[in-house]
Parts: C-alpha cells; structure tokens; sequence
C-alpha cells in the first residue's frame, strides 16, 4: 500500500498534471494502511490514466455508496491495483442525485462494463459514454434505485395470481 | 461370390445428386451467412445455474454473447445494511454457495480491519483449514458438474463422494453442512471438537489418490482432451483487461495469487505451488483448477501440523462474546453479553475493501460503517460477477459445442453473481 507521504506525491503529481488540474483533487485520506483519493468527476478519466501509467494496471472493482444524509449523496469508488508491487488505491468520486454523471472508465477498463451497470442499477449513477447503459440484475422495468438508503426493505408487495392485477 | 443382395442393389440405386443440387440453389447459399440468434437458458442444464446467454450463431460459430442475469438477485446486499455486524455473515455466506467460508471470511476481514480486531493465530489456523477444505469442494462440484456437461456422467458421482466428506468435516466443527456461520468477526465461533483432527487426517490421506484417479479418468479421456485442448484460449492481456481474476488468470500463465502475492491470514506461513498454465485454453483452466486440489491438500496439512495452541477468537469482548462459564460468576461478561446479542458490536466509521483469493478469483468485500451496530454498506466484488463478461472474448469464433465447455471451465457460480 502506498503510505500516507507517497499518497500526498501522487496527489500532489496529479495537481501538477495539465488533464486533472489543480482544483480536481478534492482529499486524499490514509485509512488502516489503505491510500484513497476523491477526485472531482470531471478529472476521473485523466485520473485513472495517470494511476495506470504509475502501475496500477488492474481495475479490481467499481462499486457505489450512498452517504445519505450527507451531500453530495452518491459516490463511486475505483479499486485499482498494482500487480507488481502489490499496492492498493482507491478513487472516490461523488455526485448528488439531481446531476448523477459520471464519465464511464468502460471504454480505458473493459472490466466495468457489468460493474457500471450495476451501480447504475442500483444507485442511479449515469455514466457519460458507457457503450450499454442498461439495468443488468433488477428487471427493465423496476422503478427506482433499490440499493439507495432511503428506499425502504419490503417496500413494494409481492405479486401473486390474486393481486396480479394491482400490480400492472 | 455370389451375386449382391437384392438390399445391397436396392441401396446402390439410391442416390443423394439431386436432393444436393436442390440444397445448393436453396437460398442461394445464404443459409450459412445468416445470423441466427439463440436463446440459452435462463433453464439450460449446461448453464450451471440460472443464467440466459443470448448467442448470435452463423451456422455453428458462435460470433456474439449476451448474457442476461439477475434471475436469483435476492437483494443480499440491501438485506445486509439492516443487520447488526454478526447477523450480515448467515445472509452473505449465501451469495455463492459454494465458497461461504470465503464470502463471510472476506466480510470478517473488511469488519477486523475496519475495527482493528486482532485474531488469534489459532483462528487463523482454523481459517486456513476451512478456506481450503472450501476450496476443494468447490473444485470437486466443479469438476462432476463440468464433466457432466462434457457427457462424462460417472465423474459427478466420484466428485460428490469427497465433497460429502468434506460436508461432514463442516457439520462436525460448526453443526451446519452449507452456510456454516462458523468465521466470526475476531476469530472462529468454537474451536474443532475431539476427533476433527484424525477425521480430517483420513481424509487428507484419501484426497491425494482419489486426485489421482481423477486424472487418470480424465485426463487420458481422448474424449475429454478433444473437447478441451486448443479451445477458446484468451491471452493473459486481455483477461486482466476484463478484471478477470483466480484460476482463469493463472491458466493464461499469470501466476497471480493473493494468498501469496499478499498472504493474509497466516498464508504466509505455509508452503504451497501456485498451478499455472501456459496458453489460456479450456485444458489449462481444467489443469490448473485439479493441480490446485493437491495445494490444497498441503496447505491444510501442514496447517493442521502447526495447529497452534491458544485461543480461538479474540478475547476482545466489545468484540466477541464471552465464554459461557463466565457468565455464571462475572457481572461484566454478563454485561458483554447482552450488548453483543441485543444489539451487536459497534465498528468505528469508515471505509475499507478486503480482497482473497477465492476458488474462482479475487473475492473483495467492501464495507462502509457508520459508527453504529449496523453496516451503511456491503458490497461484494464477486469474481463469478467481474469473470462472466470474458465469456463472450472466449467464445467468439467458436463453435457452439465449444461455448457449453468454456462456460463450464469458467465455473460461474449465479448466485455469487446475482448476490
């Protein structure tokens, strides 16, 4: 794992860079030994380009949070690893949900292709440029995000022949 | 000699030119450019659970995959974020059934990290032994369903003998066959009872030879081999392009292994090989997943050698609950108790993404606390999930015969993907 010093250089190198610019890093935090960067979604593309050239070749997972009630709500995280080294990084970007656009890494990252389409599911994050932008677990014609915090558990009656037709 | 049959002359009068000259002005020969598309599953036998693949054929060749998923989505992480810290592991363990110890052991290390719980080298011992023993038989379901669909019947059969050990082995340490609930945050839930120990050295002295036989079956199988050897390969770049991880990656000669590229839970500890292939084909994967049965089989034996004295959870009791004598005589474990069971341990907030090696690759478990007795978020990296989309990389060009193996050497698990 990167430690918190290298941590604040990568940061500091991506402030330098012309494709992130200065204002694109929002934090870096050191959390039990594991190095995390928020960026700015506008920087994410760059961002993740300029980790894949220091060696992070390996995009492990994509996944989103819901930090409700803290704004901006949703978040997206990139688990990016560096093989030879054995070095994890997060890199976290959040949007709200009235503007949920998120440039897709699909195109660099052929592997989150599914994941984006899975947080989209999920969350109801658009990502910008994804080649397939469909619902991949719920069915296509689920309303709504089931994995945000403020959708309740048990929320929605299960359909059988004698409620069938409430359900359409 | 005596004169033809009447049946051969009858048969020598038949002839198939004009039936053949009909068939090649039919269409005009574009009954072999047409593309065809095929809808497998979600029901197929071959599919290994329930998963749709929408194929796109010309002729035989398969030249596009869609795979359709989400039949068994059972909202596993939604259900997790309503569950004190204890309680997410029996929900978790049932993602993919076939490796629960390593849905809840990446849980428990995201929870252990997060909380900073230091487990005993005991339970780690205890660990490395179930995680095993769950990898064998997750291989060996592999290998009977995989030869079934290779029409090799009589291997589910062998493969399900071993596994039915292995299930005892469970229900003899935890009381349960699947979904054990035996890895608890800070250690293991009860250490092994009297005679585990010579029940799983009998069967550590099976394995090896029944391996054998196995190899012996399949691997002289010209049957076996024909349908194996030299299909779908896909080259190690590509495969970390698709985030493919486990077996898969290793059959493409990248020997990429967390237990030993960053051994977690006493790994480190152990002296094992990590089976690779060298061109990425179905052969290598099914090589590289039977050689890793015999790997196992050393890790838990040296691990159950160096079986370590001590305790088999944390004695941390904001953590884990405290022995039962104890609540007898002691205020304060009594105290413990009822906070642990009524509402659970409290994690500090934070975030944290756990990854091990599980039988079918890199097995992440992120977890986000908020401070309460309850996670804010689980979310599983499953490798089934990451590994289904190099399915269409590997089958395009194909023949549809082809696709059933390679499907079957990806081992998907759908429960593990629909989660």
């Amino acid at each position: 794992m990167p430690d918190a010093t290298e941590l604040e250089l990568i940061a500091r190198e991506l402030r330098g860079a012309d494709d992130v610019g200065p204002d694109a890093v929002l934090g870096t935090l050191h959390f039990r030994g594991k190095a995390s960067l928020q960026v700015a979604p506008a920087a994410l593309t760059a961002t993740l380009s300029h980790l894949r050239e220091r060696g992070y070749r390996f995009l492990a997972s994509v996944h989103g949070v819901d930090y409700h009630p803290e704004e901006p709500r949703l978040g997206v995280h990139y688990e990016l690893l560096d093989m030879e080294s054995v070095d994890r990084m997060t890199v976290k970007v959040r949007v709200s949900t009235q503007d949920p656009h998120v440039p897709s890494a699909t195109p660099d990252w052929p592997t989150a292709n599914h994941q984006e389409r899975e947080v989209y599911d999920m969350f109801g994050v658009v990502f910008d440029g994804h080649p397939d932008l469909r619902r991949i677990l719920m069915p296509e014609d689920y309303e709504g995000h089931p994995q945000r915090r403020d959708f309740p558990i048990g929320g929605e009656p299960v359909l059988f022949t004698f409620n069938e037709k409430q359900g359409r | 000699m005596s004169a033809k049959s009447a049946y051969r002359q009858m048969e020598e009068s038949i002839t198939l030119a004009p039936v053949e000259e009909q068939l090649a002005d039919w269409g005009g020969g574009r009954e072999r450019e047409e593309l065809l598309t095929l809808n497998m599953g979600p029901h197929h036998p071959a599919t290994h659970g329930v998963l749709r693949l929408l194929v796109t054929l010309q002729g035989e060749v398969v030249r596009d995959i869609k795979p359709v998923i989400g039949y068994v989505h059972t909202g596993i992480e939604k259900t997790a974020e309503d569950k004190s810290y204890w309680k997410v592991i029996p929900v978790i363990e049932r993602m993919d059934y076939l490796s629960y110890y390593f849905n809840a052991m990446a849980f428990c290390s995201a929870v252990e990290a997060i909380a900073e719980v230091e487990v005993p080298k005991r339970a780690q011992y205890l660990r490395v032994i179930h995680l095993e023993l769950n990898r064998i038989m997750s291989h060996l379901v592999w290998l009977g369903t995989s030869a079934l669909d290779l029409g090799a019947i009589s291997m589910f059969w062998y493969c399900f003998r071993e596994r039915e050990q292995i299930l005892d082995l469970f229900e003899m340490s935890s009381g349960q066959r699947m979904h054990t609930r035996y890895f608890q945050v800070g250690g293991v839930i009860e250490d092994i009872p009297r005679g585990f120990a010579e029940k799983l050295e009998a069967f550590l002295r099976v394995m090896p030879n029944r391996a054998d036989q196995y190899n012996a079956l399949l691997h002289s199988n010209e049957i076996v081999l024909q349908r194996l050897r030299g299909t779908c390969p896909l080259d190690a770049q590509t495969l970390l392009d698709l985030g493919v991880s486990g077996p898969l990656l290793r059959a493409a000669g990248n020997p990429w292994d967390l237990r030993k590229a960053s051994p977690y839970c006493s790994y480190g500890d152990f002296d094992f090989k990590i089976p690779v292939g060298t061109v990425g084909d179905n052969y290598d994967r099914f090589a590289v997943r039977l050689a890793e049965i015999y790997e196992s089989v050393k890790i838990i034996t040296s691990a159950l050698e160096g079986l370590p004295e001590g305790p088999h959870i944390t004695t941390d009791r904001k953590v884990a609950l405290p022995p039962r004598h104890e609540l007898a005589t002691s205020m304060e474990a009594l105290i413990h108790h009822f906070k642990l069971v009524t509402e659970g341990m409290r994690v500090p907030p934070g975030e944290y993404y756990a990854a091990i090696e599980s039988p079918r690759g890199e097995l992440g478990c992120f977890v986000r606390s908020d401070g309460s007795s309850k996670p804010a978020r689980v979310h599983m990296r499953d490798p089934s999930f990451v590994n289904l989309q190099a399915l269409a990389a590997m089958a395009e060009g194909s023949y549809i015969a082809d696709l059933i193996a390679t499907l079957a050497m990806l081992d998907p698990i759908l429960g593990g993907i629909d989660r």
